[in-house]
């Protein structure tokens, strides 16, 4: 109870200022609707169909939701830092909360508020040529929220090892960008070189990617975009699976890490 | 029931070889204004940190309330108020909201919430500002909503770390108008850590300490006892030459500081007329006066409080800068 009521709270304040905050909301998803619409339009007509009835623009708009919620949970841990470096850190570590549910409230907040944004670029779907029926978005709103709570409890991680505000920033683009690039948000990830093969399978970013454009293009099996891991032929659910475990991976590692600072 | 709030017994924090809080014990009385004084760096804020459960200690034990500062944290974050050194507000957010905020991690319940805040809030005169967002508060208006804050869950101890320190001398007496007024009516005990000695001596009791351990404890009344001596200050036009005459005639041990020269006497006031008829250096000016808790710190530590002032603050914000940018 105790718990619940620490998560609730933390979350509460994370959701607060971000509302006070419009400029961030607009500003968070002109870059990917720039990605969407400079790119997109620039390439589509030179690349044509990537595989029947879907084209580049169409192809990258579910990378493009991706993309939004990964970045914008993964830079969430900024808030950590930040408030660390105001102070305002310590009212929450001398609260009569646990600090394992500060953990757990700040990544439920930066997946509520990446989630939100993840939303705002899925209202452009009509004007991409993306039709979406309410079953649709009903699957595609799990999806974005374990990506963004996975991505965010990572960002959460490692604000709280990385005490300085430029550190941070630093790490976070070196992770970042990386991650976005080799996740197939803008390209099929077939025939890649083998350095890069390795890389995006490695990703844990790439399984959260897939699904969103499983569940958005349709998931045949025989797919073109469908991810191999091994020879194996990667499912909606092979792909929620992966993601799953690294974000509970790294939630627990997050609490903890959250617990044992000073 | 107990006759003491706080409790600490044989407390000690290393950091790798420093020991930053050496072997210390005491106890605080319920209701109690406790002053703990020291040079920055002698352990004051490590020792605040273990009390309110921010830093583990090495060894030793220190009971709030009954509660264990290791074992009980929970419980003891519940009891206590904290007023930090540096502000800890939500900049971004109004003052009603971080006080909401406070209200919700601190389980008060939502039938007395709002009425407990317009309470504390009238108190620190902010009830008016409360919708306005805190980063355009003052820096008085800050430190004020933090007490307010620190208030709000009804704590049976309110930690006090340096809370008017950077303020002018009115928001000062202000913010001690609160702080004696909470004590008469709720009873509350308080601990607090300053640099000003003029705040020290509104304490019942004081502790010293020094390179971690405590060098005295007792009212302020009495550690000026300790300095037993009126003090004399002596301004001259060659104090050298001044402070070698003291030494041969009176076989008393001057000491230098900015404005000259000072020596303790047994009977200030009739060693200073013959004083003033014998002494041969020419004497600019001269003063005398009772010890104040600056002479006993200064006895205790060999260092002179009001001196560190403001270059130890500006020093502490490098240190925490350093810290910051090490870690």
């Amino acid at each position: 109870m105790n718990n619940l009521r620490g998560i609730y709270t933390i979350w509460y304040r994370d959701i607060l200022r971000f509302w006070h905050d419009k400029m961030r909301m607009i500003s968070s998803i002109t870059f990917p609707l720039l990605f969407l619409f400079v790119f997109g339009s620039g390439l589509s007509a030179r690349m044509g169909f990537l595989s029947p009835g879907v084209d580049f623009t169409q192809f990258m708009f579910p990378g493009i939701i991706g993309m939004t919620v990964l970045m914008s949970s993964f830079m969430a841990g900024i808030s950590v830092v930040w408030d660390r470096e105001f102070g305002f850190l310590k009212e929450v570590l001398v609260a009569p909360i646990s600090r394992a549910s500060v953990a757990v409230g700040k990544t439920l907040g930066a997946a509520t508020v990446a989630l939100f944004q993840g939303i705002l670029i899925l209202l452009f779907a009509p004007l991409i040529g993306v039709s979406l029926s309410a079953w649709t978005v009903l699957a595609l709103l799990p999806l974005m929220l374990l990506l963004s709570a996975s991505m965010g409890s990572l960002g959460i991680l490692l604000a709280t090892r990385i005490r300085s505000m430029e550190a941070f920033q630093a790490v976070m683009q070196m992770l970042m960008f990386p991650m976005v690039f080799l996740s197939g948000v803008f390209f099929p990830l077939q025939g890649l070189p083998v350095w890069m093969n390795i890389l995006v399978k490695l990703n844990p970013a790439t399984y959260g990617i897939a699904p969103i454009r499983q569940v958005m293009l349709g998931a045949p099996p025989d797919s073109p975009f469908a991810i191999n891991l091994l020879g194996h032929t990667m499912s909606l659910w092979d792909n929620v699976t992966v993601l799953a475990v690294f974000g509970v991976i790294m939630t627990l590692l997050a609490m903890w890490s959250f617990s044992n600072q000073e | 029931m107990n006759h003491y709030i706080i409790k600490v017994e044989n407390l000690v924090k290393r950091f790798g070889e420093l020991v930053a809080v050496n072997d210390i014990s005491f106890t605080v009385a319920l209701g109690e204004i406790f002053g703990f004084l020291g040079p920055n760096g002698a352990g004051k804020t490590t020792t605040i940190n273990i009390l309110c459960t921010l830093s583990k200690p090495t060894s030793g034990q220190a009971i709030i309330n009954d509660f264990d500062v290791v074992r009980q944290q929970s419980q003891v974050r519940q009891s206590i108020g904290l007023v930090f050194q540096d502000p800890s507000l939500d900049e971004r957010l109004s003052g009603l909201q971080n006080l909401r905020f406070h209200a919700m991690v601190y389980n008060i319940p939502t039938s007395v919430r709002e009425q407990r805040i317009k309470q504390v809030l009238s108190m620190v005169e902010l009830w008016e500002r409360r919708h306005s967002q805190v980063r355009t508060y003052s820096g008085g208006m800050k430190r004020r909503l933090e007490i307010a804050r620190g208030l709000l869950h009804y704590p049976k101890v309110l930690f006090l770390d340096e809370p008017t320190l950077g303020l002018d001398p009115q928001t000062r007496n202000r913010i001690w108008e609160y702080i004696l007024e909470l004590r008469q009516r709720e009873g509350i005990t308080i601990f607090l850590t300053t640099h000003y000695m003029d705040e020290a001596e509104k304490a019942d009791r004081i502790a010293i300490i020094d390179y971690g351990k405590l060098v005295a404890m007792d009212t302020p009344e009495r550690l000026k006892h300790m300095v037993s001596k009126d003090i004399i200050s002596l301004k001259t036009d060659n104090d050298d030459r001044a402070a070698e005459e003291i030494r041969l005639r009176y076989r008393i041990e001057t000491r230098h500081d900015r404005d000259g020269l000072t020596f303790e006497v047994a009977n200030g006031e009739e060693f200073l007329p013959t004083f003033i008829k014998e002494f041969a250096t020419k004497i600019v000016s001269v003063s005398l006066r009772r010890p104040s808790l600056d002479d006993v710190f200064l006895k205790l530590t060999g260092r002179e409080i009001r001196q560190e002032e403001v270059s130890d603050t500006f020093k502490a914000m490098v240190r925490e800068h350093g810290r910051r940018m090490r870690r």
